[in-house]
């Protein structure tokens, strides 16, 4: 048997605060409504509508990053370049100020006369109270999740294990593609379902740049206002429990993968 | 051929500094120098993962200097092995087949053929992690050598190995000279390797080459204190070893016999450490098993120690400090006794 000495004791102890401030609201959350009435909800269009809206929005906003994200962060990886930090904090930014803040931010670039709103408003392409705009309200605020963790990915593969690949008659695109690309791509998925669920839980961008049509968080606020609490707690639990269903699934499949870690 | 002409690069912490070298085809060539000197730097540029900031490159009279390392056909090898720890070893020694779009057919016969000339055919559908660094290191090989590599790169290729393998490995690296008849270069701070392997050796020291030459060429007549130093002051001598009954080594040189207790036959380099020799003015009982009578040739004054040549039918270098030096009252010609135990001659 394994003695416990009191410092594990008592660290355990002060540590356990957390896990249970974060689990008590969310078990209690899930039992507090009845279901029947979640069932009534599961039938109400605009929930069904509004919950369709954010898992789709934030999976645009995650394959846009994905996109976008995994040759920065291979270039972040690779090259030491003048200006790196400066671009390594403006990845940054999004996490660090209020969400509120880059909502507005947004909405003065992305309006229809903005100066990226106007140009691409030209094309057809509307963001104030439109997908468009949840889309990009989700992009901005979650898309460091997946520069950051396919860097790791990256700085995680031996850059000599691509010279090697390079001896052998591969050039440097199909190197990215055959080497490092799979190597990285466990912490490429893990970086894209932390940037999904986060897009999937932004709400303070959303309401400033495209209050409508109502994306889940927004529409729970607007049960929340208008009807109270026990109008808004249903779609919360319908919610939560699809945020959670998807996030188990993609742990269970990743945990299946053929893992490479240095020995 | 390979012909460096003037090479020369930068890397801020790290400088290669005007580096020419020719490197004939066949030869098994060394790069020998401590850590930190820049060997691997050089065998990368000669790889094309750099580029020169000056100089040139030279293979087979064809300037390479620019050309990527994909398109250099340079086989390469690193002491961490670099497999590919997503593909089996099959797929590992494939790589270079099917970047080249060989037919599957052909791929799968010339990988199964390499696979049993190194002995891993057992091994073809293990991932890299389950494999000792052993079998890593021959599949590693076999990655680059299927490709037909105009030269063979390795950098330490032994170093992260055990004892054993290390000798089994040098083994496989003599036979993979011959049967591939391919151009070796191998980076190593290992002075038995080189002694081993080697056909030509350029000692490198702080980027650049301090001594081009034969093996045996450097070992016996360093160029300068650095490469003395490096190579070690120890005393090779070349000979036949037989092993006798009392389960000792006898090393017949042509001229002494030495004894070793180390077990080897076949021709041998015998190696002593100046420090493990000891001098007397008499002929004194001891256990050490070797005694010779000899002369003193020569005497060199380095300060604090004096370095004494000592002809027993071979030199014999060894180092004594100033106060036995002088307690000993040595001269030139003089005849002394030298004693060393069979524990210290090394075989290789």
């Amino acid at each position: 048997m394994r003695k416990l000495d009191y410092t594990t004791i008592f660290f355990a102890l002060m540590g356990s605060f957390l896990v249970l401030f974060i689990l008590i609201p969310i078990v209690n959350l899930m039992l507090s409504s009845d279901l029947n009435s979640i069932i009534a909800n599961l039938k109400d269009s605009q929930v069904i509508s509004s919950i369709f809206i954010s898992v789709y929005s934030a999976l645009a906003a995650t394959l846009i990053a994905v996109l976008f994200g995994v040759p920065l962060a291979y270039i972040l990886a690779r090259h030491d370049f003048f200006g790196k930090g400066f671009v390594e904090s403006i990845i940054d930014i999004p996490i660090v100020i209020p969400h509120t803040v880059s909502g507005i931010a947004l909405l003065l670039v992305f309006t229809s006369g903005g100066i990226l709103g106007a140009p691409l408003g030209k094309l057809g392409l509307v963001f104030t109270n439109a997908i468009p705009g949840i889309i990009i309200a989700m992009l901005f605020v979650s898309s460091s999740f997946v520069v950051n963790s396919a860097r790791e990915g990256f700085e995680s593969v031996d850059p000599r294990m691509e010279k090697v690949a390079r001896t052998l008659g591969s050039g440097t695109m199909r190197t990215f593609f055959l080497i490092s690309l799979p190597l990285a791509l466990r912490s490429i998925v893990v970086g894209s379902i932390l940037c999904w669920a986060r897009a999937i839980s932004e709400f303070g961008a959303i309401i400033i740049l495209a209050y409508y049509p109502l994306a889940a968080s927004t529409l729970i606020y607007t049960r929340f206002v208008q009807f109270g609490l026990s109008n808004s707690t249903p779609v919360a639990i319908i919610l939560i429990s699809i945020c959670l269903t998807l996030f188990i699934i993609v742990r269970i499949i990743i945990k299946g993968w053929r893992s490479y870690d240095k020995t | 051929m390979i012909k460096l002409e003037n090479i020369s690069r930068d890397w801020k912490e790290f400088k290669i500094n005007n580096v020419s070298l020719e490197i004939n085809e066949r030869d098994y060539f060394i790069f020998l120098g401590p850590s930190g000197s820049g060997k691997t730097m050089l065998l990368e540029l000669i790889a094309g993962m750099w580029f020169p900031d000056s100089g040139k490159i030279f293979m087979d009279d064809i300037d390479v200097t620019m050309l990527p390392s994909e398109k250099r056909e340079v086989g390469f090898v690193y002491q961490n092995y670099m497999l590919f720890p997503h593909k089996t070893v099959f797929e590992n020694i494939a790589f270079g087949l099917n970047i080249r779009k060989v037919d599957k057919k052909e791929i799968q016969k010339q990988v199964e053929e390499m696979m049993s000339l190194f002995g891993i055919t057992k091994l073809s559908n293990r991932l890299p992690r389950t494999l000792s660094g052993g079998e890593q290191q021959r599949t590693a090989l076999a990655r680059a050598l299927i490709i037909h590599p105009k030269v063979l790169l390795m950098d330490e290729p032994l170093s992260a190995l055990d004892r054993i393998t290390r000798e089994e490995l040098i083994k496989e690296f003599k036979r993979i000279h011959k049967k591939f008849e391919v151009t070796i270069i191998h980076v190593t701070h290992n002075f038995d390797e080189a002694l081993q392997l080697a056909d030509r050796i350029a000692i490198i020291k702080e980027g650049t080459v301090s001594q081009v030459g034969d093996t045996d060429e450097v070992f016996r007549h360093p160029k300068d204190e650095f490469v003395a130093d490096f190579v070690g002051t120890e005393n090779i001598i070349r000979g036949i070893a037989r092993v006798g009954e009392d389960n000792l080594t006898t090393v017949d040189t042509g001229n002494i016999e030495i004894k070793s207790s180390e077990i080897k036959t076949g021709s041998v380099h015998a190696t002593i450490r100046p420090e493990d020799i000891t001098l007397s003015n008499e002929n004194v009982p001891t256990s050490a098993r070797n005694v010779f009578k000899g002369f003193i040739r020569e005497i060199y004054d380095l300060g604090t120690i004096i370095k004494l040549t000592i002809d027993i039918g071979e030199p014999l270098v060894l180092v004594l400090t100033r106060q036995s030096f002088l307690d000993l009252e040595l001269n030139v010609g003089k005849e002394i006794f030298v004693y060393f135990k069979a524990t210290a001659v090394n075989l290789f």
